[in-house]
């Protein structure tokens, strides 16, 4: 062997400036909590602690949401196009200021610093372009006159994908004419303070976005309060029923991203190599936080194999460790918690009867950590094939034909995304058009772009983000 | 050992002919790949270490019509030492010359680690008679040749009649025997994906011990996208029982940075086994020139000119 070590290539951190103690950002400064209560955000690679974070209570959400209502007020006398000039503004502070932004998100979520770097940011900037165009335009988008903004709307975004879930949710909403409260995820709430300096930086009328951080019982606070007129939310299926059934009897539009547990179905007649690669990225993408992630492998049973061989050859290439290595494939698990719900659910798949392969490798001391882990031998009805892991777990499943793929596919009560992989386009289109699912990506996996909308079936929620349809979620009938 | 197998490694055409067939191969899923490995950060000792093994897998080249006994010469004698000043630097793999400048070039690596490359076979057209490919191929190995650089017949390859082109590069392998064949595809008329990896199937079922991107003689040289899908066709080879075949790059590779991204696809796709001389050639002329400079800089932390280096 003439093995070939990568060094240590580690983006710096100096480069971001973490106060010791954040305030909310509420009508366009940052103040100290009413609560006078704190919570520490950590690094899951280091268990470091980074930062101290207020925790909002009902007396500091009535704040934010006051400070919004009062922003309505100049925000609607805004003309649409100078509304899209601040978008537009924030937009290329955000491409300035990436590296600083993708460092900070690696540090505080523990997702390795290529993917903070090429994907999320790359993506929040063109999110906030996107929407930026369409503020001017509302009226080609839907129709003239016949759609209006909500007002004050409040907005709960998950921890997987910080700063690009903030952009999916803050910048339609801003460029449809409303104003935002927004609460981070307790375990990632630094890039979204970033975020906040930059609209103060930019002039943002105050009150337009403003920022609360705290825990679940801060986003409860804000889920009822009176005056919000829409709640937005992306995280976990069972925080989403609470919401629901929250403002059950009250006037607010909602929309939900949820959870899912999608289906990436390998014919036997896919380029295989490449259909590995999508299989990997499918699931080991972010750690496998992510909710549209290709958690179920559907193969095919005659190829089930050779691609299972060339799947664990392929995982056991993947580099696992610290987030900031520029080579890191693999980072740190975002919290204890998570670590913990993962490794009951793998145990319990173990228990069950699933034939468990992980790859070898060496885990830091410190930090949050799992290894990339492959379920064969899996029965449909085993916990690990139904219920979302969120980690870096594939569960894999076989099928004999093509109606067959289909109705294990469907076989779930989430309906967020698929992949398929063949090389025939008549058995893409005929899989595609029999799946419930939001997004349906072929011969390749988790490609986003602005344009494009997203959202799902069944329990993975409703309302759609991205694209043309994504005005939708923050504007409502016109009386 | 594979029982489709025969003497020289050579697959049976029934076999190849049912490989061939099973060709499949995604653009998209290609590119992403390249694109990712691309982003792979290379900093000092693993930078060095690749340096200096890309300098042991130079086949130092010249294939020119002005090509002369003295230029031959020269590049022989660089090939051996290509920096006198560092011990460290090691010989390139092989220089690679015309056949009837083979011996010029033995003359001078005589028994040294270095080896004498020659094309053959019509390079780099390929258009001739098999029994002028069998008699160009003759003359270098009588002339002394370690290794044979040929070309497959593309005018077969494009009339789709891929059992000549399988039949061409085993005669020229039962010529050969012992001695390395490197059988080069000419992606840049290949074009797609899918003919390269047919091509490759092809080349590597008839006995080819490497698979090599290009002649160096038209402007698509070679590219990361076909030196993956090649890797990936080395590797599936392999996984059958067929042995361990080497990939040759060659035609357009000018500096380190280009190289390294090569070696990564190398590491990443088949593993450390393959990253030596044995399995893994970079064909080039002024590449090493600036991996030398890089050597220096990573030493010395100062470019160098070239005229610090002796002329290849």
């Amino acid at each position: 062997m003439n093995n070939w070590e990568y060094a240590e290539s580690i983006e710096s951190e100096k480069i971001v400036k973490i106060e010791k103690k954040y305030g909310h950002f509420i009508n366009g400064e940052f103040v100290s909590p009413n609560s006078k209560k704190y919570l520490d955000t950590i690094s899951p690679s280091s268990e470091e602690v980074l930062s101290s974070i207020s925790i909002g209570n009902e007396k500091d959400v009535d704040f934010a949401v006051n400070a919004a209502k009062e922003g309505l007020k100049q925000w609607s006398k805004t003309s649409p196009s100078e509304r899209s000039k601040y978008l537009f503004k924030l937009a290329r502070l955000i491409q300035e200021r990436s590296r600083e932004f993708a460092v900070l998100e690696s540090l505080d979520g523990g997702k390795p610093i290529k993917e903070s770097r090429d994907f999320d940011l790359p993506q929040v900037a063109q999110n906030f372009f996107y929407y930026a165009g369409w503020a001017d335009k509302i009226d080609l988008a839907w129709g003239s006159g016949i759609s209006k903004p909500y007002g004050v709307v409040g907005q709960i975004i998950p921890w997987n994908f910080p700063l690009l879930m903030l952009s999916w949710k803050v910048a339609p909403a801003l460029a449809t004419g409303n104003t935002v409260v927004l609460k981070p995820a307790e375990t990632t709430p630094l890039t979204a303070l970033l975020f906040a300096e930059l609209c103060d930086e930019v002039g943002l009328p105050k009150g337009v976005f403003n920022l609360i951080t705290g825990d679940g019982t801060t986003g409860s606070e804000l889920v009822n309060h009176k005056d919000i007129k829409k709640i937005a939310f992306t995280g976990s299926t069972s925080v989403g029923k609470y919401i629901q059934k929250s403002l059950a009897g009250r006037d607010v539009g909602l929309t939900l991203e949820l959870g899912g547990k999608a289906a990436n179905i390998v014919y036997n007649d896919a380029a295989l190599d490449e259909a590995v690669e999508g299989v990997v990225n499918g699931i080991f993408f972010n750690q496998g936080h992510v909710c549209c992630a290709g958690s179920r492998l559907l193969v095919q049973e005659d190829i089930h194999d050779v691609f299972i061989n060339k799947l664990e050859k392929r995982m056991q290439t993947l580099r696992v460790g610290n987030p900031l290595d520029k080579n890191t494939d693999i980072g740190a698990i975002n919290s204890k918690d998570q670590l913990d719900k993962i490794t009951d659910l793998v145990n319990e798949g173990v228990s069950d009867g699933g034939e468990l392969f992980q790859i070898e490798c060496e885990l830091p001391k410190n930090g949050f950590w799992f290894k990339p882990s492959l379920f064969t031998g899996v029965q449909a009805n085993y916990k690990i094939a139904t219920e979302e892991i969120f980690g870096p777990v594939l569960t894999t499943l076989t099928f004999r034909t093509p109606d067959e793929a289909v109705e294990i596919a469907n076989n779930t009560e989430y309906g967020l995304s698929a992949g398929i992989w063949t090389e025939k386009g008549s058995k893409i289109l005929w899989t595609a058009d029999r799946l419930d699912a939001g997004v349906i990506w072929a011969n390749t996996f988790n490609k986003f772009d602005p344009a494009s909308p997203f959202g799902g079936y069944k329990e993975s929620g409703f309302g759609r983000e991205g694209g043309r349809h994504g005005l939708l979620s923050y504007l409502k009938a016109s009386s | 050992m594979n029982t489709n197998l025969s003497m020289n490694n050579i697959v049976d055409w029934t076999t190849t002919s049912d490989l061939v067939g099973n060709v499949k191969v995604d653009q998209v899923g290609v590119l992403d790949r390249v694109s990712s490995l691309a982003t792979r950060s290379i900093k000092r000792e693993s930078k060095l270490d690749a340096l200096e093994k890309i300098v042991s897998m130079c086949d130092l080249t010249t294939l020119e019509g002005e090509d002369t006994e003295g230029k031959i010469i020269q590049m022989s004698s660089k090939a051996m030492s290509p920096d006198p000043n560092d011990d460290n630097v090691p010989s390139a793999a092989a220089v690679c010359v015309y056949p009837a400048l083979v011996s010029t070039a033995k003359k001078i690596v005589k028994d040294s680690n270095v080896k004498v490359a020659s094309v053959s076979s019509y390079f780099p057209s390929g258009q001739a008679p098999i029994e002028s490919k069998i008699s160009d191929t003759q003359f270098a190995i009588d002339e002394g040749a370690d290794e044979i650089d040929i070309v497959i017949n593309r005018k077969a390859f494009f009339e789709g009649d891929y059992k000549k082109v399988y039949e061409e590069i085993k005669a020229l392998k039962d010529v050969c025997g012992e001695i390395h064949l490197k059988t080069i595809l000419e992606i840049g008329e290949l074009k797609t994906y899918e003919n390269i990896k047919k091509a490759s199937v092809i080349a590597l079922c008839a006995g080819s011990d490497f698979i090599k991107t290009s002649t160096g003689k038209i402007s698509n040289g070679s590219s990361r996208e076909a030196c993956l899908i090649m890797a990936r066709t080395v590797r599936e080879f392999e996984s059958y029982g067929y042995g361990m075949r080497g990939i040759k790059v060659a035609g357009g590779i000018r500096d380190a940075k280009d190289a390294i991204r090569y070696l990564v696809i190398i590491n990443e796709e088949l593993g450390g086994s393959w990253l030596s001389a044995d399995y893994f050639r970079f064909g080039a002329s002024s590449l090493l020139d600036d991996v030398l400079k890089q050597i220096k800089k990573l030493k010395t932390n100062a470019y160098q000119s070239s005229y610090y280096f002796p002329r290849g």
